[in-house]
């Protein structure tokens, strides 16, 4: 038997580990696309939300710019009338996410080559405020519910089998069954990137643009196709994290926020390690709900979550400005 | 043509290295100046002065302020809203407690208590550097914004979390509060902003601004030649955290009249500060201008053409003005990464010759 309090504790640890999953799942888009082509992706959390948004769209069998049509041409058209299986739309979706991708690197950063980081930087801020409006444009902006067949509500399961732990008021640990899968979703995605990028052939390639551009050029790799292909695979970790966050929380415009949720925790795994948004991830999650839960609520006044992270990153980096597994930063004059 | 320079000779160190050598540029400044101070307060109607003027003089000394830090010093911030709400919020708590001085002594040393707050956020920047540096600005936005919503002090417990400006005169005439008349909000604008755009310009050209730029341009290599970091960074924070300062306090107080810390000034607000200065030009005092007038400019005329001129819903303007605002950053950035700025100057090159290039 433990004391209550300490096993609300335990509850918001495990939510806070859960939590954490999913943002590392955003994290890792920002990781590939920077290890790869240095670009620091600020669309990536809008690319979860077009993707998501293209999801339902698909599913629902909208009618793409809809709302534009009707605008141009005085008709009422909004939906083609059928409905699409999930599995069939996830593979549509995805198509269109690397149709995404090749038309960003044929159209913004094929241009951009050779740029400061910053220029980089900024276009894809301009990226993302594009595709924020470009979503909204063709599926509409209302809140959209998105279901693929993912359980969810508390796991009886995990109550029951921990309810003996605690006293009368304690009915065991709730942890959403959503979370459960996406965390399982989460390690698969990792095992699959890594053993692409160290056993395939394009995986190798991969690695080595990211080594070095020119040389990585100079044995005959394809920049522009593994960016693209870098950018798909970017693609891919946005529907998965848009699938995801948005079977919990509806696709809607914040989606795009969990963005800046994933950037402390690249600042704390660094922005080059794949392992690091993992980690960083959980130290995200477990730190933001532990603060709210023994400091944020009690004594601040709660929602502390909004800027528990950047602090933590920020105190962080004062101590290890490369984060936690980043590499080491030489400069040279 | 009109744009020669041939005739214009410079005796003295001075003349050469004032900012408008060419006369024809200077005389087009004072004519420019001229027609904002004594022809503008008499035509100016409400709509004008809230819809385009009084936000456009605001975001220039935003702009200015921003671009200080990341045009000249080329350190990235993304707390530009939680830095205007410092103004903004300082600016309040200074009006209601001190009633009886000046509103403008007010804004002024709520530019100074932003400098003060934004120097404290800028010390990681000593030892984070580019796009975690950036981050971790947002450290700040994301802070700044939770404390003015959640300790009350800050807004006088109000019920309603807002932040309410009182009636406030200027030489007799209201400049803040519900009923004040157009010209009074546009001239006490316009004055700050001239005075940030001669204090910047002089600041940016003299030592500090060289030493900025040589932190920008690569820090050790500054750090060698003799620039003590520490100075020089925190004192871009610290100057571009006064005009951000004013700005936000003007924001509140002149253009708002009341403000929700969240709504106002969150995080889309330090965007649409950089996407002023990436459009206007980074480390140019005419960028920010040009700008903050594009950036306000915009949203207007598109509103103007597609819900007014085509009859669309709201809804799907705002979601157009997205995919635009969107495209054209990316469009500038590729076509010509110095912003407006260079166009103009461009622009100037070529007048000079035209209408015989060779």
């Amino acid at each position: 038997m433990f004391p209550d309090q300490f096993l609300f504790g335990v509850e918001v640890l495990l939510n806070g580990l859960m939590a954490g999953v999913l943002y590392a799942l955003v994290a890792l888009g920002f990781v590939l696309i920077f290890k790869a082509s240095g670009i620091f992706n600020y669309a990536q959390g809008v690319m979860a939300l077009f993707a998501a948004l293209t999801l339902v769209g698909i599913m629902d069998g909208q009618v793409p710019f809809s709302h534009l049509i009707n605008a141009l041409f005085g008709t009422d058209v909004h939906h083609f009338g059928w409905h699409v299986p999930a599995f069939a739309a996830i593979l549509l979706a995805m198509a269109v996410m690397v149709g995404l991708a090749w038309m960003v690197q044929h159209f913004i950063f094929r241009h951009l080559v050779g740029q400061e980081p910053i220029i980089l930087f900024m276009a894809t801020i301009g990226l993302a405020y594009f595709m924020e409006g470009f979503g909204d444009m063709m599926w509409g902006s209302d809140i959209k519910k998105l279901d693929v067949g993912i359980p969810q509500g508390g796991s009886f399961w995990i109550e029951e089998a921990t309810a003996f732990l605690g006293g009368s008021n304690f009915y065991g640990f709730f942890i959403d069954q959503l979370d459960i899968v996406a965390a399982v979703v989460a390690v698969v995605l990792v095992i699959l990137l890594v053993s692409f990028a160290q056993y395939t052939k394009q995986g190798r390639a991969m690695r080595a643009v990211a080594d070095d551009h020119q040389a990585a050029l100079s044995v005959g790799i394809s920049l522009s196709f593994i960016w693209v292909l870098v950018w798909s695979l970017a693609g891919f970790v946005a529907l998965v994290a848009g699938i995801m966050w948005g079977a919990k929380s509806g696709v809607q415009f914040s989606l795009s926020l969990i963005a800046l949720k994933a950037l402390p925790v690249l600042m704390l795994g660094g922005f080059t390690s794949i392992p690091g948004a993992i980690v960083g991830g959980l130290i995200v999650g477990v730190g933001e709900k532990l603060f709210e839960f023994l400091i944020g609520a009690p004594f601040l006044g709660g929602a502390t979550e909004n800027w528990f992270a950047y602090m933590l990153a920020l105190v962080f980096l004062v101590f290890r400005p490369q984060g936690l597994f980043g590499e080491k930063i030489i400069e040279r004059v | 043509m009109l744009y020669r320079e041939s005739g214009d000779f410079s005796e003295t160190y001075k003349a050469d290295s004032q900012t408008f050598p060419i006369k024809f540029d200077r005389y087009r400044y004072y004519a420019v100046l001229a027609f904002a101070f004594l022809v503008i307060p008499f035509v100016i109607n409400d709509y004008w002065a809230n819809a385009v003027l009084v936000p456009f003089l605001i975001y220039a000394i935003a702009a200015i302020g921003l671009n200080i830090l990341v045009g000249y010093c080329g350190q990235v911030s993304l707390g530009t809203g939680g830095f205007m709400a410092v103004g903004a919020y300082a600016c309040y708590k200074l009006m209601t407690s001190f009633p009886e001085v000046s509103i403008m002594i007010h804004v002024v040393i709520s530019g100074g208590i932003t400098a003060a707050v934004v120097t404290i956020f800028g010390l990681p920047s000593l030892r984070i550097k580019g796009f975690y540096l950036a981050v971790a600005t947002l450290a700040a936005q994301f802070f700044l914004v939770w404390l003015f919503n959640r300790v009350a002090w800050f807004y006088n417990y109000s019920a309603s979390g807002q932040i309410n400006a009182p009636d406030r005169t200027v030489f007799g005439h209201l400049v803040t509060g519900p009923n004040t008349e157009a010209w009074a909000k546009y001239m006490i604008c316009l004055v700050f902003l001239t005075v940030a755009g001669i204090l910047a310009r002089n600041m940016t050209r003299g030592a500090l601004g060289r030493k900025w730029s040589a932190i920008r341009d690569m820090d050790i290599a500054a750090e060698i030649i003799g620039v003590n970091p520490l100075t020089a960074k925190l004192s871009a924070f610290a100057i571009s955290g006064f005009f951000i300062g004013i700005s936000g306090a003007l924001f509140f107080s002149v253009y708002l009249g009341a403000a929700e810390v969240g709504e106002v000034f969150g995080i889309q607000k330090s965007f649409l500060v950089l996407f002023m200065i990436i459009i206007g030009g980074l480390g140019s005092i005419f960028g920010s201008f040009a700008g903050a007038a594009f950036m306000v400019l915009l949203p207007v005329l598109l509103k103007n053409v597609l819900v007014g001129g085509l009859g669309w819903d709201t809804a799907l303007a705002a979601h157009l003005e997205f995919v635009i605002v969107g495209a054209l950053i990316i469009v500038f950035l590729i076509a010509e990464p110095h912003g407006l700025a260079q166009l103009w100057r461009v622009a100037k090159e070529k007048l000079r010759l035209w209408p015989f290039p060779h």
